[in-house]
């Protein structure tokens, strides 16, 4: 028996984790995975909360948060490679002009 | 017992990998960490008797999502990441708003607790239920969801194309 709150702590702790490395690293690649970081931490949240109310749709929408999440990481990383080919950086703050 | 155990266990090697990936300076040891987290997740998914996220978690987002991490930061060949100087607002204000704020909201969680526990595998989320589920109440978000998978292979592979 676990107290549902443990779970959410563990989300929270997970969140400012991805939210932290979302500031403050300086990778584009890096910070695209903070950002997963944030959804995964988010789902764990969605489950502990299905569990508790008994409700499978918590589980569902956790399927939809990941389908979601894989496309947003194949488009995600085409931009990337994208703007890698034209400012041969990851650093987004080398990343600062619309013009080339 | 066995169980707040267990959870202990993978939630201190999921804050230790989410730790580790914010450390770390080159993006492959981020890359490597944030699959111990989700894997840790994962384990904390079969622990609430999520079998079947459990089992997605594993094969989508540690298999399938980290091998294209993987495999970009390998294509464009990333170095270890440059330090800058940040701005001094974030250092001075940021952190020590982020550490009060994770702080109150931990404290706020643990002070609402009123025994309000979850029994280990309570819900039994089978592939047979989450699926009668999916098909049936969500038919609708599941077929909007592969049109927005299809539009993003299109866009990924327009954007990831070389110019002529």
């Amino acid at each position: 028996m676990v107290p549902i709150s443990y779970y959410l702590v563990l989300s929270a702790i997970l969140f400012a984790c991805g939210v932290l490395g979302f500031l403050i690293k300086r990778n584009v690649i890096t910070i695209f995975m903070s950002i997963e970081l944030m959804l995964n931490a988010v789902n764990l949240s969605f489950v502990a909360f299905a569990s508790y109310w008994q409700a499978l749709s918590g589980q569902v929408f956790v399927f939809f948060v990941m389908v979601v999440a894989a496309a947003e990481a194949a488009v995600g990383l085409a931009i990337i490679i994208a703007v890698f080919r034209t400012r041969q950086t990851l650093n987004p703050d080398r990343v600062n002009l619309l013009k080339l | 017992m066995l169980h707040l155990a267990l959870f202990l266990i993978f939630g201190v090697i999921a804050v230790v990998g989410a730790i580790n990936l914010i450390a770390q300076t080159h993006p492959i040891n981020s890359a490597l960490s944030l699959v111990v987290v989700m894997g840790s997740l994962a384990a904390e998914y079969l622990l609430l008797g999520a079998e079947f996220l459990g089992a997605i978690q594993v094969i989508v987002y540690a298999g399938a999502i980290m091998v294209l991490f993987v495999f970009t930061i390998m294509l464009l060949n990333a170095g270890a990441e440059e330090q800058t100087r940040g701005s001094k607002v974030a250092i001075i204000i940021g952190i020590p708003g982020m550490v009060i704020g994770s702080v109150a909201v931990a404290w706020a969680l643990i002070r609402a607790h009123t025994g309000a526990e979850v029994p280990v595998g309570s819900l039994y989320g089978s592939a047979q239920g989450i699926g009668h589920l999916l098909f049936r109440d969500f038919l609708l978000p599941f077929e909007i969801t592969s049109v927005l998978i299809l539009i993003a292979i299109m866009g990924a592979v327009v954007l990831a194309r070389r110019e002529s």
